[in-house]
C-alpha cells in the first residue's frame, strides 16, 4: 500500500465511498436503542462497542436512519455521529446473534459506564 | 462543517521531529497551543491529558492514522491539526501497524455534539484511501493545506 503509483493530489477521485459497500440490512435480529450517555458515541465508547462486537461471530450492523456501518469497524462507527438521545438500530446475523444484540444493547443503554 | 473550520493549518507539522508517541503528542499540542495563544502551563497540562487519554485506549484506529484528543477547559472552540511522520510511529494501534498521520483534536468540555461532528468529519475523510495516501506522501505544509482544501470541496456523503 502506498508504494505503487503516486498520482498528484489533483488526481483526487471524489466519492470513493465506503457507504455503498455496506449492506443496509443483514436480515438478522435487530433492536433499536437510544444513546444514553451525555458525551454520546465518542471514541472510547466506540472502542468498547467494537471490542464487544468482536467477541461474537455474528456480523453486526449499526444503523442510524438509512445510514449503516459495520459494528466491528471503529472508523465506520465514528461516522454515526451519535449524540445523546440518538436512536441506533443494532442488527446481528450469525450463530450468536441473540447474545450479541443483548450484550451490545445493554452496553449502550448503560451509557458505556459513563454518566 | 468543513475540515478547514477547525483544522489550524498554521499548526500543521509536515515532518514530526519526535519519533515516539508521547513526544509527538507534546510536539503537536505545543504547535497547536501556541497558534491559539495558550501559555506553557496549559500546553503542558493538555499534553499530559492527551497522553493519559491515549493510555486509556489507543486512538490508533488502524490504517496508519491516529486521532489523539482531549476535552480541556482552556479550549474555547474546537481546534485540530495534522502531523505527519514518514518513519511511522508506534501508537499501539488496533491493527498493530505504524501510524503515519496524526490528527490532534482539542475540544471544549461542554460541547460533546460538536466534538462528535468533528470526529465524524475527520474519519469521513480518513476513510478514503486516497486522502490517507496523499497525506502520507505530502512533504510540505502547503501540500497538506492543499489536500485539506480539496477534501472540503468533495461532495458530502
Amino acid at each position: 500500500m502506498g508504494q505503487t503509483e503516486d498520482p498528484p493530489p489533483s488526481a483526487l477521485v471524489p466519492c470513493e465511498g465506503f457507504a455503498e459497500q455496506i449492506e443496509t440490512t443483514l436480515n438478522g435480529e435487530s433492536r433499536t436503542v437510544t444513546i444514553a450517555n451525555p458525551q454520546g458515541l465518542h471514541a472510547r465508547p466506540v472502542m468498547q462497542f467494537v471490542d464487544l462486537a468482536g467477541q461474537f461471530q455474528s456480523r453486526i450492523l449499526v444503523r442510524k436512519g438509512n445510514f449503516a456501518v459495520d459494528g466491528k469497524n471503529p472508523m465506520e462507527m465514528m461516522l454515526l455521529e451519535a449524540s445523546q438521545g440518538t436512536e441506533l438500530t443494532l442488527e446481528a446475523n450469525g450463530p450468536d446473534a441473540t447474545q450479541a444484540i443483548e450484550a451490545l444493547a445493554q452496553l449502550i443503554e448503560n451509557g458505556f459506564g459513563e454518566r | 462543517m468543513k475540515l478547514s473550520d477547525f483544522i489550524l493549518t498554521d499548526a500543521v507539522i509536515p515532518e514530526l521531529k519526535a519519533t515516539d508517541r508521547n513526544g509527538v503528542i507534546r510536539e503537536m499540542v505545543s504547535s497547536l497551543g501556541t497558534s491559539i495563544g495558550l501559555d506553557e502551563k496549559d500546553i503542558a497540562a493538555i499534553s499530559k491529558s492527551v497522553i493519559a487519554r491515549e493510555n486509556q485506549g489507543s486512538t490508533g484506529f488502524g490504517k496508519g492514522v491516529s486521532v489523539p484528543h482531549v476535552k480541556h477547559p482552556s479550549i474555547k472552540k474546537i481546534v485540530a491539526t495534522i502531523g505527519r511522520s514518514s518513519a511511522g510511529l508506534d501508537f499501539a494501534a488496533l491493527d498493530r501497524a505504524p501510524v503515519y498521520i496524526v490528527v490532534l483534536l482539542l475540544s471544549p468540555p461542554d460541547n460533546p455534539d460538536q466534538h462528535l461532528a468533528s470526529m465524524e468529519n475527520i474519519f469521513r475523510h480518513l476513510q478514503r484511501d486516497n486522502f490517507r495516501r496523499f497525506l502520507r506522501q505530502a512533504s510540505s505544509k502547503d501540500e497538506i493545506i492543499e489536500l485539506i482544501k480539496e477534501a472540503d470541496e468533495l461532495p458530502e456523503g
